[in-house]
């Protein structure tokens, strides 16, 4: 009997011990906490590659013993959203993945909730976007495809993403900055970015915007020709130059980050920076970056937040423009 | 030539222990959560993707495949037995292979499937190998005005299965439109029919509707009848497996399926889906056994959608491997899959990666084998499933309904909407309207709507698109005379049978 109530008590103790691991308090950071991360869209998109990926790297660099996956999925990620402000309330030990497109999808859903209401972790990756023409097209540079489109915006068709989507978004902002009415444009979304590939090598359409990742080995082939890239500076090993350089004042990244629920107290939030500050420095995170197109655009906390505030302001102007919002 | 050589490497990569081991692992899992509605073969990849960070890129793509391809083979069992599809490719298989295993064929009709999708599987990977250059090539010539020129000559040839009465069917037709257009609007981005719930904005998954409308609403149709009549469902007559008969009706079918599947499969935006309509409605027409279709269900309706949507499955490979599109969700995820190996898939992914493409091609041939010699013997033991008491049966098929759908996106929400639709699909039942145009129109009406809307977008308005391209025109023309054909034949039947003398102007 004794014999039991020892071990029983030693169980006990062993859960107190990781109870108290879970909350992500500085003193415990060395000793590999669970961590939970909430993933707004259903398994295999961007967000939840984020969330296994760092789950991977979290791992294998041995900053958390363990991760658990939830995935809530649907209207780019305002129906997951909800969920975690109100469920997940004050877990310090849970984050969640969202990104520019969940930005855009509540403004376009006229959600009730936005991301004001969560707290601000990191902003960790991005993949700029790409202008791309078939080859057999006229355009040579972007400033040709802009010219054609101040000619007369309607013969010029633009296949990307769902309406509203970063693609949409940034043939918007395009046509903003060279004075074309965003009414006039002629965009033809396409539900993935296989689809919208598919047209443009048919001849379908005369231009595509999607990110760089989708078209790159199209390009490689020459099968597509890159006019431009959204990217703040020119990118090792792509032949093309930014949209600024081309004389368009404009920059992009479809970002991802994760954010932390409301009313986490300041040691966890803290502690959950440091920690996902820490992977994003690792070699084991950059090569996962490399290998799947993400650009690192590590921003934390305070001025995450302030950027979000921008870019938010930014993608509201331009679909109130589209007609969206 | 080169084909060859390179295929039997192959086989040499595929052929290894481990690898093998891999494809037994896959083509199982896959036949295991084919059977289960909710969970499909794009989910269980998604969730097997971390297994990318273990093995080697050879091992997870067989095991990737076999997933895929058993996924196909057992989603057609539930359909058959249960009236329960567990995936949208299956549902057609679910019209003809219910009532086979209701009056007793159950076996033949699970045989022939699973033959079906063998020699299907087989042809559509022979495809892969041989044709996939030409293939692509003619998937690539098809813009959205030859897509909706494709939906219209769909449209019409789904008439086959509205039923004896056309008002009824198009009323159920109408119904699926409307259940199709709930959710956010892809081109303008505006949400339709959502009533303000954030949980519609994605529309209803059709196997949520199928799964309402066939299995729930069937139950409780049965259930109304419990007093009323007697038990339907013949548990099995004659033998376990294909008679001659059925094999000599079946092996056309599959041909025929397999030659409608294979490039439909391969088209961006083809899908599994039409292609099993359009044989289904190819069989029904072709067949000398037309008084078995819904009644007591005729073996062509199931061979023929059930090698349609195998040789369907290979066809999405073939845009995959040679230009990197992913065609279907399943596809999408195995291509997220190369990225974690550092592997661009592209134009290029033939050359740079040899040893991985011709072991996958390899692997499948292998998975088909081993799924036919996996799945044949199982049918004993499946039909058994029909020896059980109606109450208990049914009890059975809701909870599994419940449970899948539950599965598929965790949502209650889904759950409101499969006992609705369960009770919609009772009162069809019970005023005899049929169920299966629902889902046609669901699946059909989205696509042939976005392709109508972008078509006009690209030509800024220009309705010419639709009859300047000659393929687009050359679809439409084959729609016209799928429309006007049997109406002229029959006029021109009649006037054969009243004889010569009665000719107008032949006094």
């Amino acid at each position: 009997m004794l014999n039991r109530r020892r071990f029983l008590m030693s169980t006990a103790a062993a859960g107190a011990a990781g109870f108290a691991a879970l909350h992500l308090s500085p003193a415990f950071a060395q000793d590999a906490p669970q961590i939970q991360i909430f993933v707004p869209a259903a398994p295999g998109g961007g967000w939840d590659q984020t969330a296994r990926t760092m789950d991977q790297v979290l791992r294998s660099e041995k900053l958390i013993s363990g991760s658990q996956i939830t995935n809530v999925g649907g209207a780019g990620g305002t129906v997951g959203l909800p969920q975690f402000i109100s469920q997940w309330n004050g877990k310090g030990n849970s984050l969640m993945v969202a990104g520019m497109v969940m930005v855009g999808a509540i403004i376009a859903n006229k959600s009730a909730n936005n991301l004001t209401e969560v707290t601000p972790i990191a902003r960790l990756t991005g993949e700029f976007e790409a202008l791309v023409v078939p080859a057999a097209s006229p355009f040579k540079t972007a400033a040709d495809f802009v010219a054609a489109l101040k000619a007369d915006p309607t013969k010029v068709p633009v296949a990307g993403g769902s309406a509203g989507g970063s693609d949409h978004i940034l043939f918007g902002l395009i046509a903003k900055t060279a004075g074309v009415p965003a009414a006039n444009l002629s965009y033809v979304p396409f539900a993935g970015g296989g689809e919208a590939l598919s047209a443009l090598l048919g001849n379908q359409v005369a231009a595509g915007i999607s990110g760089y990742g989708e078209f790159s080995e199209q390009v490689k082939a020459g099968a597509l020709r890159l006019l431009a890239i959204s990217a703040d500076k020119r990118q090792e090993g792509i032949d093309a130059p930014t949209l600024k350089e081309a004389g368009i004042d404009v920059e992009l990244f479809n970002w991802r980050g994760v954010f932390a629920p409301p009313g986490v107290s300041d040691a966890d939030k803290a502690a959950m920076i440091t920690l996902v500050e820490t992977m994003a420095k690792s070699d084991a995170w950059a090569t996962e970056c490399k290998n799947r197109n993400w650009t690192q655009i590590l921003l934390t906390g305070d001025d995450y937040a302030k950027f979000l505030a921008e870019d938010t302001t930014r993608i509201a102007a331009i679909l109130k423009d589209l007609g969206l919002a | 030539m080169e084909t060859l050589s390179h295929l039997a490497h192959g086989f040499s990569v595929a052929f290894t222990p481990v690898n093998l081991m891999w494809c037994l692992l896959g083509t199982t899992l896959g036949t295991a959560i084919g059977v289960l509605p909710g969970l499909g073969p794009a989910l269980t990849i998604a969730l097997l993707l971390p297994i990318t960070y273990q093995v080697a890129p050879e091992a997870s793509f067989i095991l990737f495949a076999g997933i895929y391809y058993g996924a196909m083979y057992g989603g057609s069992t539930t359909s058959i037995l249960l009236n329960t599809p567990g995936e949208s490719a299956t549902i057609v298989t679910a019209l003809e292979g219910n009532r086979m295993a209701r009056s007793g064929r159950g076996g033949a009709a699970l045989a022939t499937s699973a033959i079906g999708s063998f020699v299907a599987g087989t042809l559509g990977t022979l495809g892969v190998a041989f044709l996939a250059p030409v293939v692509v090539k003619f998937a690539l010539s098809f813009g959205p005005a030859e897509y909706f020129s494709l939906m219209v000559l769909a449209f019409i040839t789904v008439s086959a299965v509205l039923g004896s009465s056309s008002v009824r069917g198009l009323t159920s037709l109408f119904v699926g439109f409307v259940i199709g257009m709930i959710g956010v609007d892809l081109q303008t981005g505006q949400p339709r029919f959502t009533f303000g719930m954030s949980q519609l904005l994605d529309g209803v998954d059709v196997i949520v509707v199928a799964v309402g409308l066939f299995a729930v609403g069937e139950t409780f149709y049965m259930a109304s009848r419990r007093y009323a009549g007697k038990d339907e469902i013949v548990p099995l007559k004659g033998s376990l497996y294909m008679t001659a008969n059925e094999w000599a009706r079946s092996w056309k079918a599959w041909l025929r399926g397999a030659l409608l599947g294979f490039p439909i499969g391969a088209l961006p935006a083809g899908g599994a889906e039409i292609p099993t309509f359009l044989s289904y409605a190819i069989e029904k027409k072709l067949s000398k056994h037309k008084e078995e279709f819904g009644t007591v269900g005729a073996i062509e309706g199931v061979a023929g959608p059930e090698a349609a949507n195998n040789a369907s499955a290979a066809g999405v490979l073939v845009p995959m491997l040679t230009l990197g599109l992913p065609t279907s969700a399943t596809a999408a995820i195995m291509l997220s899959a190369f990225q974690s190996y550092g592997i661009n898939p592209g134009p290029m992914l033939f050359m740079t990666q040899a040893n991985l493409v011709w072991g996958l091609i390899a692997s499948l041939f292998i998975a088909n084998i081993i799924l036919v010699i996996l799945n044949l013997p199982l049918i004993g033991l499946w039909v058994r499933l029909l020896k059980i008491p109606a109450p208990q049966l049914y009890a059975g098929i809701l909870v599994f309904a419940t449970v899948g759908t539950y599965g598929i996106s965790q949502s209650p929400t889904d759950l409101v909407i499969l006992y609705l639709l369960g009770g919609a699909g009772f009162l069809m039942r019970r005023f005899d309207f049929p169920t299966a145009p629902v889902i046609i129109g669901m699946i059909l009406w989205p696509l042939a709507e976005t392709q109508f809307r972008r078509a006009m977008t690209i030509s800024n308005g220009d309705w010419s698109v639709f009859y300047k391209h000659p393929l687009s025109l050359t679809l439409l023309t084959l729609a016209f005379i799928g429309l006007i054909g049997p109406h002229i034949y029959a006029y021109v039947e009649r006037r054969r049978l009243r004889g010569p003398e009665h000719v107008p102007g032949d006094a």
